[in-house]
Parts: structure tokens; C-alpha cells; sequence
């Protein structure tokens, strides 16, 4: 699939924003976070600018953005407008949870759970829209929301992790939470991956073109000469290579990097905010590669139309 | 509501029989031809005189190579246009309620005022049916040519998709495959009708036929009648001995 | 949540057009009927007309892409003046008066001093009966359409063997045959009646046998396909009649009654007139009776001939009927499937096999219709009787230097088995079968200011027709009905640059031409001749000094043309499909058509034919001035009606007659154009029923085809299997008779004008193989059709080149593994006389020794208002560089044109190459060839055709 740097701005973004407020939300109530207004002032803020920021984003690979507002209607079948429909909503309990931690500094209440699981949900209804995909095997996967969740997580928790270090101290369990995040991401990740390469092909030309019973099938002659959308769109593919080489950037950057910084962060080893910062970047990097590969490397079955023996 | 009805009182489509389609590409271009200027945004073409000239269709005829294990590789040409599955993934996924499903003969539609050009529809397209219009933004498809089957316009015998008026070998075939007596779902069951990657569950309208198996019965002369007549092979008995004996019941 | 459903309201019935107006296509040389639906002025659409005889509402897509061809940014706009050099594509734009005066002051010059210095030809040429009539009341001997190079060979083969061939002669009997087989077919004229043909034939589940090296289109589709080697299926088709000849399976009765099986010929090598027939005081043919051996007019003897035997003729000599000869050549084990397997690459169970199958289809599955009819002979039958097999043909055999042998063989099989001309069989389209005796002797003799006395182009039935001056060198420039080409019906249009380059057999001063692509696409060795078009004499002035040339688009030939004459497109004129030219007829109907301009004009050109009429009046060519000299017709839409060739015979034969009534025959009808347009632009008179089968030898369809004007009196074909004219060369070239060919050319007519088909290896390979050279060159390369294209003029259309916007080399799998290839390489393909660097496709359904591509997709930079890098022109190629209009040099220093020796048909697909990979990342084809200058600038950006009408 065509990676559209729009979409895998928004995905990493909005991943990270949702994440950042799951934790605030789920842990700063009971005071597992630092409770002052400047962490909860920055992180919240952080937060909702990097979920506002990818979502306005995803609306730049729309040919019509100024009808932007119809996708909110169809939340009763389509995933892309659940998640819409969540982004949207989840603003309410986020504001009113940042209010009351920030105004009236009553950081216990509902809206700091509600405001969590809601962005959960949202995670999962953005990761819905390529896990619901048939068409895409590489996306129509048990592990692909998980991976979702679990790097927004994770990547939320190291931004979270940054903010503590510029306003103050991290606190131990934030440090652990992440190390948890990423260990638990690069695993899943990792599972997948052995997954996908490992999964047999559902379609083939012969099944594609019902063909198969006479013999096998291959493309001889395409019905334009100069690549379509369809093509441009679906056909993208990318050298065996230049995958290995981004698994391997996800993986050091996205996992190793981050997860060796901040366990010295957590031995006290390493001065606070320039590591947190180091941490940030790395990751950031990371995951925009992974995301970058999960549309490069996902295979649409149109191509088994177009001459390629399996997707 | 993209929600898919819960039936379709008819099941408009097409029936494509691969056994006659020589790959000519008329269906492709008179597709193109009258949908240009009906239903919806023209279909657009960017660097028609350029480099790259690409632009929307709504069909398009590949072609195939197929060698089977015994024999030697044979060619098969295959026209490829939305196929209005009745569990059609094209449009419970798009988000904006502009892809539907006509409830009253299954025509898989795109209502192009509000269709804000996710791409999404196409995504979830196993048969790379659906092409966004560069000029317009908006998913063009296969109308089945609602706007000629009904269009009172036009003579009733006119009332058939451009494709299947245009195609010379007329191997396409227009009609309700929701009744069985029609014409088409009597070429589907006689010929042995094919869905399109049935594993992706879509259940396709239109139906595949599929190409007859190539014949090349035995025969020799022997068998047959008039073979009193047969040289025996040596001259001797005259340059061609059965001549006289074929003249003479001529009378 | 329960989703329940809703949908928007659609208004299904919108306005389509305006108005409806019913034309004939022009896309191609099928002649489709198609109404051209109009909107505020502009085509809205086009359709097939349903009533249409040749397509019956269908259309192609070339058809359907019509509204780009009529709006394509390639449009000529105005006449145009070369002001740079040629080749280069600078012009200045000149009004109609210039361009007008230009020509007649060159035209008329040459006619005054010496009218042969103008060779006029034309290509895609659907007025012939105008351009040849104008030729010749200009009095040049040169002139011809482009069938020379085309398919010469089928159309030659067909009328000297029975009086028509295939295409726009005839047709098989698509609703009764029930074994149909398809030789070297990709597209041919007939593109939709071919294909609606064979949906018919599928519905009936005749069986379907493709004859073709590639297994694409048709081929596909067929039941059992035959992966013939190029240039062998002659060889194929006589060990067919060999093995039926074996098996004493032809139609005896239908010899004897409608060829010439029983007619003698005379046995006296020698002698003047040995292998010819043998005649009595009044020339009339001979047989023997086998009843009594006496001998007489085979006319009287008729049934009772005798088929075999060695009789005595009244002057003493020995002679022996046809069909012995016949019988004894091809029962010889040269010609057993056995011994040709290896040659043609078809297995000798294959070819054994469809023999018998043709035998069973056409004698034991015989069709008898209940329709009594009478013979020309007399003889009263109750019945037709019908032999269902058929047969089709285009250059796939033709286009070989033994094509005319090859389509002679074709024929021979179908007269064999009876099957031609009967219920289920091939049939005639009216005005044929016409035989060679019903078609003119080929005209040359020319004065200043002085018509010709006949037509150019003709039948000969012997040297003594043969187009020479004294010293035996040829009258045309294109050396048609020479020695060299003695029965070349329709001239070498293919040969007339480059014999006017080299002043052999002399040169000239003005070359016009009309709708061909000369530089380019149509021609063999295109760089060569570009450059012959182009070349100069020391004094700076051109070899072939001027040249004026009427096109529609910026082709490639548009810029070596000193003076252009823009024409319409097809939308925008009028022409005229006329009987007396290639007509549209069907087996049981005459037809014509018109087209008249459903749309004006928005440039400033002009219909050619029209142009030629007005040059014709301003040079006072006879029939195109009245008495006091002022143009006779108007314009081209006035001669449609008012021209007459003879009395009540004009150029269309339907609503003749002041009260339209007349057919065929009649006074003509001021309102003649408007009664064609009110019935569709065309039209149709059907034969009587006892008329329709057995036209060569119906007495009713005879009498018909006179009260129509075809015929002034009945014409009767006696099927030629053997060809008596052709035993006339051979005797010339054993020294008999007053013409005798020259010395280097006898061996070769004595071996090729074998008066029964013969096979022969093609020129190319036999020349490569006698220099030991043939090794160097073990593949055949050919092109094919694209059904989606027509020719390069396709490539303008902004819908066709999305489809065929460059074409691969198809390479068989076994090649491209030897010689290292995939997908994608490129490759150098070398000939005898040159090399070029394409893009490669493996492919397996191919015969094993062929490279194939399609035809016409390569483009010059800078033609067609495409940019100049557009991919046509990059990775698209010709094929065309790698043949030669010449065959390999012998040694001679003679220029042996790359023809067929009988008919001087180009051998298109005798090529013979090697392939090599090419190493190193290849981004452009080769040769390349610098940019035209583009006179009407490049097409927009983008096109979003009828915005303004979508809903
Ligand atoms: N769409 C379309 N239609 C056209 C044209 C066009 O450009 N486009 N051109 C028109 C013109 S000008 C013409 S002359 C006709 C020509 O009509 P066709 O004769 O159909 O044209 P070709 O493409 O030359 O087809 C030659 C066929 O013969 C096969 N072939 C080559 N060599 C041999 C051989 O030795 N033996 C056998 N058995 N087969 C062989 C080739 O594979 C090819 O399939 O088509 C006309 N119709
Ligand atoms: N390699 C290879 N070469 C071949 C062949 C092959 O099989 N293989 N086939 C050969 C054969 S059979 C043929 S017939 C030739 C065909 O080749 P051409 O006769 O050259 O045919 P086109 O290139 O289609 O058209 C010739 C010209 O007609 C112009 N034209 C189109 N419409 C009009 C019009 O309305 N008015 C005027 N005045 N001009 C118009 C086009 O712009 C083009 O410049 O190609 C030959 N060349
Ligand atoms: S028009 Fe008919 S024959 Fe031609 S490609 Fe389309 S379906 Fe096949
Ligand atoms: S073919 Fe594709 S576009 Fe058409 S209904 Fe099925 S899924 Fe939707
Ligand atoms: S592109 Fe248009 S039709 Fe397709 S899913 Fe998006 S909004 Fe719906
Ligand atoms: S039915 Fe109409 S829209 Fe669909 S492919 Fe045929 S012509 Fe095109
Ligand atoms: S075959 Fe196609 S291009 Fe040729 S005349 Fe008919 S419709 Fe026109
Ligand atoms: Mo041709």
C-alpha cells in the first residue's frame, strides 16, 4: 500500500496523544504521577496537541476535506468513522479532566478514567480501520490493534516520561511503565512480523481471476500501459531489502534505544532530561518507520490482478 | 446509511463469458465513452498527450496466460469492472453514507455530493474496481449504467449497460441474476458461472463463464464414411485408384 | 444498534442528446454504422447503428473512441508551406487559394512535359474510384492505393482462383458452417463482423481452428489452434490436400460442374504452349469424355469429364486433365504431414487429423437446403447442397514473398471440398464473384495533357498485358506489372521512394500522396527511407524534388511534405462507400453507404476529395469541366450523386432515379444523399432467395447482378484450379512468345508461377540460407493488430494510448531462457539490415521461433501533438527498421524488392532475426530519431471530455 505521509503522521501522533492521556488519565488520579499543575498543565496540553495535530492531518489525504464533517455519520458500520466520532468525543471528559486538575485541582473524579478509556477506544477503532481490511492480509490481523494500543501506549509513556524530566523529577513507576510499554511492544511487534511472513496466501491469480482450475495464471498483458490509480495506490511494493533494512531502524530505534536509555535512567545513570529527549526522538523515529513499513510492506490482493503470484 | 439492505429485490448484473472474449477493449472504451458524460463527475485523464497518460475507467480488459500441466499455455482475456457483490465491503466502510447498495436491484452506487475521497472504499475492494477521480476527488465505479437501464430516454431495446450494447462477441450479458429464469442465471447454471475470489467473501453479482475446454478429439479417416474408397496407399493400382470407383457413383 | 437502510433519490431517466445522426465509421476500414448522438453542437456519444448491415449495433474501440480522434489537439488546421527542411516539421500556415495555386502550378507543369514525373498514391483510401479515375484523367501511369503493400496477395490469389477472395469479397456462412478455420488473423478489415461471427459459431458450438504462430485474440478463443511456423502455411495446407487426396475425400461433382478439374492441358514440353489448355478453333477450353475419351469443349462434356488419363488431342499431342496433374503433385510424399511437420512445426497428427476432420465436417455432416435453383449451364436442381466448413484468411498468410502460392493453396482446399459458394460454406458478397475476364487489363500509356486510355490498375491475363516499354524496362515508377511483378493488381506503394530515390526506373517530379503514413509506420525501413525523403542532390536541391501530401493529423510524414492539404476528420465530410470501389455487401444483400459531415468543421480545411475534384478543375482534367471549362461538380457531395461511369451507373447504386426508386441502375436522384441519411447512411437491396448460393454459376443470381449494373452481361466463374496465366510466365521465361522476361529473372519465374499452388521458402530466409547466413538469424519476427489501435493514427486518441501506450517484444519461454531474458530487459533484435533495442515480455503461447509485438505503437518524438517523450516514443517501437524494402544483396548489384515475385506484395513477415540481451540499464528504444517540430503545438494537460453534461 501507498504510504501516505499524512496518514502515518497522523497514526504516530495521534498514537502518542492517546496514549500520553490513557496514562494521565488512568494513573494521576490516584496519584501515581507527579500531581503539580506544570506537569499536568504540559503533559495534558502535549497530549491533546499531538492527537489534534494528527487528526487534522488525517484530513489532508481527503480530495474533499470541506465535506470532512459527513464521515461522522456512518459509526454504525464504518471504522473510520467510530474513530472520528471518538476523537471528537474524547475532547469532552480530556478538557473537563484537564479543568478539574488544572482549575480546581481535584485531580480524583470520573473524568480521568472516562477520559482513558475513551482514548483506548479510539486507538482501537483507528487500528480497526486497517485490521478490518480483508483485502490487505498483512492488515487483517489479530495483532495489528493490539500493536496499536500498545505502541501509542508506549510512546505516549516516553513523551510522559520527557515531561516529568523537564518539569521535575520522574517518578519510578512512569520509568517502569514505559520500559514495560516498549518490552511489550517489541515483542508483539516481533510476533507479527513472524506471523505475517509466515502466513499463507489466502487469494492467488488463479482464485482472483477463477482461473486456477485450468492452470497456472499469470498476467501477460496489462490493460493500460502507464500505471492507474488502483496501481499507484495499491500495487506499491517495496525490495525485500530495504525492509530488512527498516525492521532493523523500528527495532533499534523504536525499542532497543529507547528502552536501554531510559533503563539507565531508571539506574539513575544518565542525566534526566537530555536522555528523556534522546528517548523521545528515538522513539518517535522508531515508530514512524514501523508505521512507514506497515503500509510499504502490506500487500492489497488487486495486485494479483495486475501480475504478482501472491500478496 | 451504508449499512448494506437486507436484500435486494433483483440482483442487477453482469454475466462475462470468457470463452468468446477475444480482449478487444470495445466494452472498456464505450464504458468510458458514455460514462464520461453521465452518470456523475466526467471520467477524467491526466496527461492524455504526456508522459504518463492515465485516467478514470470503470472496466478494463487484462489479459492472461494459463498453462495447464498437459498442455500447451493458452491465452485468456478478462474484463474486470465492479462486480455489485451483495455483501459488498465497499460500502460498509465508507464513512460518509456516500457508498450504498440500491435496495431495489443490488446497483452498488457512489453518491459523489458526499463522497470526500477517503480512498477508503477502494481499499476494501478486492477487485481494484473503484478508481478515484484526479480532477474531481471522488470514487468513480461501474454504475451498471443506471442512467441507460432505466433512462426513457433512450428505446427500450437501448436499455443495456454501453458495455454489453458495444461488445461485438457479446459476451456479456445483462440481467437479474436474482431470477432464475432469467437468461442470465440460465448462462450461469448451464455454463458453470464463476465468482471472482470467493474467499473474500464478498459474494459478486456478476458471474465469470468460463472458457470451454479446448477440444482436439481423435479422428482419423478411418472412421469415417467413404473410406471404401481409400487409396491403399500404393500406387500401383493407378495414380488414384478410388477415383474411378467415386466417378462411377457419381453416374 | 439496528442499521437500517436509506439511499438517495436518482433521477435515472437524464437527457442523452439533442439529436441522432447516422454516419459510417471511419476509425477503421471496416465501414461501421454508428449514430453520433449530439449535444449543444458536440458529440455527446457514438454508437453502433443497430439496422447497419456490417455491424449490427456493435462497435469496437477504436469506434467508440471516435470523440477523441475528432477533438484531438493533432488536428491539422490550415494548409501548410514547408519553410524548414524536410524532416524538420517547420511551416508557415497559407491560405487555400496558395496552397491550391502551389499545386496546380506544380501539377500542371509535369502533366504538360511528361505527366509519369507525378506519382500519385494514396493509403487508407476509401474513395479509390475517385483518386484512380482522377489518376487516370490526369494521364499519369502512376498510380495505386496502398493494397500493394497490404494484402495483394489474398485479393490477387482470390480473384484469378474464383473470382473474389475474403473481407469485402466474401464471408463465411456464419449462421450454417459448422468447422471454421481462421489463418494469419489478428484484426483484419472486417473487425466486427469477424467477431460477431464468431460469438455465432460459439452459440452453435462449431468448432473454431486458429492457424496462427501467436495464440492472442482470435486464436485464443478458437477451439484447437495450430501453432503454424511463419511462412509455411502453404506447405500446411497442401499436405491437408494431400491427405484428402489420399483418402479420395473431395467433391467430385462439384469439380467437375464448377472448375476447371476436367479441362486438358497440353503435354508437349517445349513447346509454346505446353501447360496450357488445350483449345479448339474458337479458344475454347477442352476435356476428354471418360465415357468415350473422345474430346471436346469442355463446356459440352461438363459432368462426363474425364479426371484422369493421358489423352490425345485432335492436332496429335498428348494432354491431361486438370485434376490428374493436380492429383499427381500433391499425393506426393513430399507434401505428407510426415515430411512437412518439421518445415511448418505442426505435428503431423495435427495436421492429419484436421484433414479428416474437414472431410467428416463437409461430407458426412453435408447440409441440404430445400431451394430449387437453375445454373448458368441450364441444369434445373431442386436443391443446394452445402458443405459446412469454412474457411478465413488475412496477412498472417499474405504478407510473405509466397503468399500469392499460399492463398492460392487456401482456396484450393475450399474448391477441393466443395465448400466454396455453398449453404455453410464461404459465400460472395455482391458484386462478386467477378472474374478476371470481367476486370479490366491493367493502363500506361501516356501523353501530355492526355487522360489515360484505361485504368491503371488490372487483371493481365498473360505477359502480352504486362506494363513495358520496348527495351522490356517497366512503365511505372513502382515497376507493378513488370517482370519483376507481373500480376501486381494493386501496384508497390511500398516500393515507389525508394525506386524514385534511386532513379530506377526513373525519377520524378512531384510524389502525392493521400492518408499514408510513408514515413513512418507504413513503410519498411523507415530510417532509410526518411532519409531518402530527405536527401539532396549536390546542388542542394531535393532528389525527389517536391512533394504534396493530404493528411488529417500531425502524423510523422507531415513533416517531410513540402505542401500539406488538411483534411476533415470523418465527422466532417462526406465520402462515398461505392460498389464500384470496396463495397460493404453482404452474401445475401448489396449495400453501400455515405458518410456526410454530422458535424462542421472548426478549423480551416477541407474534405480531400473535394480538394481533388476542385485541383482537377483548375488543372481541365476531362469530366471534372464542363464545356466552357468551369468546374462540373461542386464538391465531392455532387459527384456522389451526379457522376456516372456509364449510363444510370454512378458511385452509389441505391434510391437511383428521379422517384428514388431505382436500383443499381438509374438516372441519378438530386435527393439521393438525403434519402441515404434518412435511411441510416446506407443502403441495402437483398438477392432473391434462388440467388443467393452458387452466385458464380446461378443463372438468377446472373441476371440479378446484370439488372443491378454490376455486369453488362452475365459472368459466370469457372474456378481456376489450375491458373493457365501463370504457365504463360513460365513459358516467357523458357524464351517463348514476343515478351521475354530478362535473363536474371527467368529461373525465378519458371520456379514461382507454378500454374498449381505450390510452397516455396520465403526470399529472405531462401537468400540468408544461400549465403550461408541463416544460422545468424534462426527466428521470425512479425507484428499483429491491436484491436484497441489503428495504426499510428490511434495514438493520437487520448483513450486508445492508455491501452497502447508502448508495446513489448513477445519473446517464447524457451528463447528468453537461452538467451538469459525476463521480464522487462531490453533487448537488441537484429536483421539482415539493421537493429533495435527494445523493451522484452516472456511468453509461452507462441510458436516456439516467433518474436512477436504489436503494430504501429512506436512513435516519432514530436508527432501526434504528443510531448516528445511520451512514451510511444521511448519505449515504443517499430518493427519496421529491421525490414527491408529490399531483399538481401546477391551479389548482382541489382535491387531485388522484398516483395512477392507473382503479385509484388510486401514480405512484411518474412523477417528473419536474432536476439541478444541488452546489457547496461536501457531506458529508451533504438534507433532514435531527432524531434519533429510539431505544427499544431502539444494537447492539454488533462481532458475531462463532456464535464459539462455529466449528472
Ligand atoms: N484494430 C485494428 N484493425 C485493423 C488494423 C489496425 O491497425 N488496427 N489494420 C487494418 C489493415 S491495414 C489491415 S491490412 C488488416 C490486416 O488484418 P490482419 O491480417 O489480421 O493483420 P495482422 O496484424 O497483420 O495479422 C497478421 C496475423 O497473422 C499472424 N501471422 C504472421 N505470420 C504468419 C504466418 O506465416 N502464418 C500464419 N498462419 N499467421 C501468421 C500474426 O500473428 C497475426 O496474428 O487489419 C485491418 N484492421
Ligand atoms: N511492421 C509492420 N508495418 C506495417 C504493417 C505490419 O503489419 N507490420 N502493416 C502495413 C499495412 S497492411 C498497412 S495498410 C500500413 C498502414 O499504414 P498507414 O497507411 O500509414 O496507416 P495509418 O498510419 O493508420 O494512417 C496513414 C495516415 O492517414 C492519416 N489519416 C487518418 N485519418 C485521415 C483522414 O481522415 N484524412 C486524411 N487525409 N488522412 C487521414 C493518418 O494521420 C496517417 O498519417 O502499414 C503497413 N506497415
Ligand atoms: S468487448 Fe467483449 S470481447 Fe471485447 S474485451 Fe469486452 S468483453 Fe471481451
Ligand atoms: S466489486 Fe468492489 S466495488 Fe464493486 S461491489 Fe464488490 S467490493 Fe464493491
Ligand atoms: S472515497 Fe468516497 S465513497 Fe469511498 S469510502 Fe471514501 S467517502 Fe465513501
Ligand atoms: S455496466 Fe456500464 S458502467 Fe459498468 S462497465 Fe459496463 S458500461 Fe461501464
Ligand atoms: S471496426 Fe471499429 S473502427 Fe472500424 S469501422 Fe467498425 S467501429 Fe469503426
Ligand atoms: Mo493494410
Amino acid at each position: 500500500m501507498h504510504p501516505a505521509a499524512s496518514v502515518i503522521f497522523f497514526t504516530t501522533a495521534s498514537g502518542a496523544g492517546y496514549g500520553m492521556l490513557v496514562l494521565l488519565g488512568a494513573l494521576a488520579p490516584s496519584g501515581l504521577l507527579p500531581t503539580d499543575r506544570w506537569f499536568g498543565g504540559v503533559a495534558l496540553a502535549l497530549a491533546l496537541g499531538l492527537v489534534t495535530a494528527g487528526l487534522l492531518s488525517s484530513t489532508f489525504h481527503l480530495h474533499h476535506p470541506e465535506r470532512a464533517w459527513r464521515a461522522f455519520s456512518q459509526w454504525r458500520s464504518a471504522w473510520l468513522s467510530r474513530e472520528g466520532v471518538l476523537a471528537c468525543l474524547t475532547y469532552a471528559p480530556a478538557v473537563l479532566f484537564a479543568a478539574s486538575w488544572l482549575y480546581f485541582e481535584a485531580l480524583s473524579g470520573v473524568w480521568g478514567p472516562i477520559t482513558a478509556g475513551m482514548a483506548i477506544l479510539t486507538i482501537y477503532s483507528t487500528s480497526m480501520i486497517y485490521a478490518s481490511l480483508k483485502t490487505i492480509p498483512r492488515w487483517h490481523h489479530g495483532l495489528v490493534p493490539p500493536v496499536y494500543l500498545i505502541i501509542g501506549l508506549a510512546s505516549g509513556a516516553v513523551w510522559l516520561v520527557a515531561v516529568a524530566a523537564g518539569v521535575g523529577e520522574i517518578p519510578g513507576l512512569l520509568l517502569y511503565v514505559a520500559l514495560a510499554g516498549i518490552a511489550s511492544a517489541a515483542a508483539l511487534k516481533l510476533l507479527y512480523w513472524r506471523s505475517v511472513d509466515a502466513a499463507a496466501p489466502s487469494s492467488s491469480p488463479g482464485t482472483a481471476t477463477a482461473l486456477g482450475h485450468i492452470g497456472t495464471v499469470r498476467q501477460l498483458e496489462a490493460p493500460h500501459t502507464v500505471d492507474n490509480w488502483v496501481m499507484r495506490e495499491m500495487g506499491f511494493s517495496i525490495a525485500r531489502k530495504h525492509i530488512r533494512k527498516l525492521r532493523r531502524i523500528t527495532v533499534v530505534l523504536g525499542f532497543a534505544v529507547p528502552f536501554v536509555v531510559l533503563g539507565g535512567l531508571a539506574a539513575g545513570s544518565l542525566p534526566e532530561l537530555p536522555a528523556a529527549l534522546l528517548a523521545v526522538v528515538s522513539v518517535s523515529v522508531g515508530v514512524v518507520a514501523e508505521r512507514w513499513l506497515f503500509f510499504a510492506e502490506a500487500r492489497h490482493v488487486v495486485a494479483l490482478y495486475y501480475g504478482r503470484v501472491s500478496v | 446509511m451504508t449499512s448494506l439492505p437486507k436484500g435486494t429485490a433483483r440482483k442487477l448484473g453482469l454475466v462475462i463469458d470468457l470463452d468468446i472474449c477475444v480482449g478487444c477493449h470495445a466494452c472498456v472504451v464505450s464504458c468510458k465513452e458514455w460514462n464520461t458524460s453521465g452518470y456523475g463527475a466526467a471520467l477524467s485523464d491526466q496527461e492524455p498527450y504526456g508522459d504518463e497518460p492515465t485516467g478514470s475507467w470503470l472496466n478494463r480488459v487484462h489479459t492472461y496466460e494459463v498453462t495447464p500441466s498437459d498442455a500447451p499455455a493458452q491465452i485468456v482475456h478478462f474484463p474486470r469492472s465492479c462486480l455489485h457483490c451483495e455483501n459488498a465491503p465497499c460500502v460498509t466502510v465508507c464513512p460518509t453514507g456516500a457508498s450504498y447498495k440500491r435496495v431495489e436491484d443490488g446497483i452498488v452506487l457512489v453518491n459523489e455530493d458526499w463522497c470526500i475521497g477517503c480512498g477508503l472504499c477502494a481499499w476494501s475492494c478486492p477487485y481494484g474496481a473503484r478508481e478515484m477521480d484526479q480532477r474531481a476527488g471522488v470514487m468513480k465505479k461501474c454504475t451498471l449504467c443506471i442512467d441507460r437501464i432505466y433512462n426513457e430516454n433512450l428505446p427500450e431495446i437501448d436499455r443495456e449497460p454501453a458495455c454489453v450494447r458495444a461488445c461485438p462477441t457479446r459476451a456479456r450479458h445483462f440481467g437479474d441474476l436474482n431470477d432464475p429464469e432469467s437468461s442470465v442465471s440460465r448462462l450461469v447454471q448451464t455454463r458453470g458461472g464463476m465468482d471472482l475470489m470467493p474467499e473474500q467473501g464478498t459474494k459478486p453479482v456478476n458471474k465469470y463463464l468460463p472458457p470451454r475446454a479446448k477440444r482436439e478429439p481423435l479422428e482419423s479417416f478411418a472412421s469415417q464414411r467413404g473410406d471404401s474408397d481409400r487409396n491403399a496407399g500404393s500406387r500401383s493400382a493407378g495414380l488414384l485408384d478410388w477415383l474411378d470407383k467415386a466417378l462411377e457413383r457419381l453416374g | 444498534m439496528t442499521a437500517e437502510h436509506s439511499q438517495p433519490y436518482l433521477d435515472c431517466s437524464p437527457k442523452v442528446s439533442d439529436e441522432i445522426r447516422r454516419t459510417t465509421c471511419y476509425m477503421c476500414a471496416c465501414r461501421c454504422g454508428i449514430n453520433v448522438h449530439l449535444r449543444d453542437g458536440r458529440v455527446r456519444y457514438i454508437e453502433g447503428n443497430r439496422d447497419h448491415p456490417v455491424n449490427n449495433g456493435v462497435l469496437c474501440a477504436k469506434g467508440s473512441a471516435g470523440i477523441m480522434q475528432h477533438y484531438a489537439p493533432s488536428r491539422l488546421r490550415t494548409p501548410l508551406l514547408r519553410i524548414g527542411e524536410r524532416g524538420e516539421g517547420k511551416f508557415e500556415e497559407i491560405s487555400w487559394d496558395e496552397a491550391l495555386d502551389k499545386a496546380v502550378s506544380w501539377l500542371a507543369s509535369v502533366r504538360a512535359r511528361n505527366p509519369r514525373k507525378l506519382a500519385f498514391f494514396t493509403g487508407r483510401d476509401q474513395s479509390q474510384a475517385l483518386t484512380s479515375w482522377w489518376a487516370q484523367q490526369y494521364g499519369t501511369p502512376n498510380y495505386a492505393a496502398h493494397g500493394g503493400f497490404c494484402s495483394v496477395n489474398m485479393a490477387a490469389a482470390g480473384i484469378y482462383t474464383m473470382g473474389g477472395s475474403f473481407w469485402e469479397f466474401g464471408q463465411p456462412d456464419w449462421e450454417r458452417t459448422r468447422m471454421f478455420m481462421i489463418f494469419g488473423v489478428a484484426e483484419d478489415h472486417d473487425s466486427n463482423p469477424i467477431k460477431l461471427g464468431l460469438s455465432r459459431l460459439k452459440a452453435r458450438g462449431a468448432k473454431i481452428v486458429g492457424v496462427n504462430p501467436v495464440r492472442t485474440g482470435y486464436n485464443a478463443v478458437a477451439d484447437e489452434w495450430v501453432p503454424i511456423t511463419p511462412g509455411t502455411d502453404g506447405l500446411f495446407i497442401l499436405s491437408m490436400i494431400h491427405e484428402l487426396l489420399e483418402a479420395g475425400r473431395v467433391d467430385l461433382d462439384y469439380l467437375l460442374r464448377y472448375t476447371n478439374a476436367g479441362w486438358l492441358v497440353i503435354q508437349d514440353s517445349g513447346a509454346p504452349d505446353n501447360g496450357l489448355f488445350a483449345r479448339d478453333a474458337n479458344a475454347e477450353p477442352l476435356a476428354a469424355d471418360r465415357n468415350n475419351g473422345g474430346v471436346a469443349p469442355a463446356k459440352s462434356v461438363r459432368r462426363n469429364a474425364a479426371l484422369q488419363g493421358t489423352f490425345r488431342l485432335p492436332d496429335g499431342r498428348s494432354a491431361r486433365p486438370v485434376f490428374e496433374l493436380l492429383a499427381g503433385k500433391y499425393s506426393h510424399p513430399a507434401y505428407a504431414p510426415e515430411t512437412t511437420a518439421e518445415t511448418t512445426g505442426v505435428p503431423a497428427g495435427q495436421t492429419q487429423r484436421l484433414a479428416a476432420e474437414l472431410a467428416r465436417v463437409a461430407f458426412d455432416e453435408a447440409i441440404v437446403l430445400e431451394r430449387p435453383w437453375t445454373d448458368v449451364y441450364g441444369e434445373q436442381h431442386t436443391t443446394m447442397i452445402g458443405r459446412p466448413v469454412s474457411f478465413h484468411a488475412m496477412r498472417g498468410i499474405s504478407a510473405h514473398s509466397n503468399g500469392f502460392q499460399t492463398c492460392r493453396a487456401l482456396h484450393l482446399l475450399q474448391i477441393l471440398l466443395g465448400s466454396v459458394e455453398c449453404p455453410g460454406g464461404f459465400r460472395f458478397k455482391p458484386p462478386y464473384p467477378k472474374p478476371v475476364s470481367a476486370h479490366p487489363t491493367p493502363n500506361a500509356e501516356f501523353q501530355p495533357n492526355q487522360p489515360l486510355a484505361g485504368p491503371h490498375l488490372g487483371y493481365p491475363h498473360g505477359p502480352e498485358h504486362l506494363l513495358l516499354n520496348d527495351d522490356g524496362s517497366p512503365l511505372r515508377i513502382d515497376k507493378a506489372f513488370s517482370w519483376e511483378n507481373p500480376l501486381s493488381v494493386h501496384g508497390l506503394m511500398h516500393m515507389v521512394i525508394s525506386n524514385a530515390y534511386h532513379g530506377d526506373p526513373y525519377s520524378i517530379e512531384v510524389l502525392f500522396m493521400y492518408m499514408a503514413n510513408m514515413s513512418w509506420n507504413s513503410t519498411m525501413n523507415t530510417k532509410g527511407v526518411m532519409e531518402m525523403l530527405s536527401a539532396k542532390h549536390d546542388d542542394g536541391s531535393y532528389v525527389i524534388p517536391k512533394i504534396i501530401y493530404s493528411d488529417a493529423y500531425s502524423s510523422e510524414m507531415v513533416a517531410y511534405a513540402d505542401l500539406i492539404l488538411p483534411d476533415t476528420t470523418y465527422l466532417e465530410r462526406h465520402d462515398c462507400i461505392s460498389l464500384l470501389d470496396r463495397p460493404i455487401s453482404e452474401p445475401d444483400a448489396a449495400a453501400d453507404a455515405i458518410r456526410w459531415p454530422v458535424v462542421e468543421p472548426d478549423r480551416d480545411v477541407r474534405g480531400f476529395q473535394s480538394v481533388l475534384l476542385d485541383l482537377g478543375a483548375r488543372l481541365g482534367l476531362a469530366g471534372m469541366v464542363t464545356a466552357d471549362g468551369s468546374p462540373r461538380y461542386t464538391d465531392y457531395a455532387d459527384y456522389i450523386v451526379n457522376h456516372e461511369r456509364k449510363p444510370g451507373v454512378g458511385p452509389l447504386a441505391g434510391f437511383r432515379g428521379t422517384d428514388a426508386r431505382a436500383r443499381g441502375r438509374g438516372e441519378p436522384n438530386s435527393s439521393q444523399l438525403e434519402r441515404y441519411i434518412d435511411n441510416g447512411g446506407f443502403w441495402i437491396e437483398n438477392i432473391p432467395e434462388e440467388a443467393q448460393f452458387f452466385k458464380h454459376a446461378n443463372l438468377a443470381y446472373q441476371e440479378w447482378a446484370v439488372s443491378m449494373g454490376f455486369f453488362d452481361r452475365p459472368h459466370p466463374v469457372t474456378f481456376a484450379l489450375y491458373l493457365e496465366p501463370l504457365a504463360k510466365f513460365q513459358r516467357a521465361a523458357e524464351g517463348h512468345g514476343e515478351r521475354i522476361p530478362p535473363e536474371h529473372l527467368r529461373e525465378r519465374i519458371r520456379e514461382t508461377f507454378d500454374p498449381l499452388p505450390k510452397w516455396y521458402a520465403p526470399f529472405e530466409q531462401e537468400l540468408l540460407s544461400e549465403s550461408g547466413k541463416l544460422g545468424k538469424f534462426p527466428l521470425h519476427a512479425i507484428t499483429q493488430r491491436p484491436a484497441a489501435m489503428y495504426h499510428s493514427w490511434g495514438t493520437q486518441n487520448a483513450w486508445l494510448r492508455q491501452i497502447h501506450g508502448r508495446n513489448p517484444l513477445y519473446v517464447p519461454g524457451e528463447v528468453c531462457d537461452a538467451v538469459g531474458l525476463e521480464d522487462g530487459d531490453w533487448a537488441w533484435v537484429i536483421s539482415h539490415h539493421g537493429r533495435i533495442k527494445v523493451p522484452v515480455a516472456r511468453m509461452n503461447a507462441l510458436n516456439a521461433k516467433t518474436l512477436w509485438t504489436w503494430n504501429a505503437i512506436g512513435k516519432r518524438k514530436g508527432a501526434w501533438a504528443l510531448t516528445p517523450t511520451a512514451p510511444e516514443s521511448t519505449k515504443g517501437f517499430l518493427l519496421n527498421h529491421l525490414i527491408h524494402e529490399l531483399l538481401p544483396p546477391r551479389g548482382d548489384g541489382l535491387r531485388w524488392s522484398n516483395s512477392d515475385p507473382i503479385t509484388g506484395q510486401g514480405a512484411w513477415y518474412d523477417l528473419r532475426v536474432r536476439i541478444e540481451k541488452a546489457q547496461g540499464e536501457a531506458s529508451e528504444c533504438e534507433p532514435r530519431f531527432t524531434r519533429q517540430i510539431s505544427p499544431v503545438g502539444e494537447g492539454p494537460e488533462e481532458v475531462a471530455y463532456g464535464e459539462e453534461w455529466s449528472t
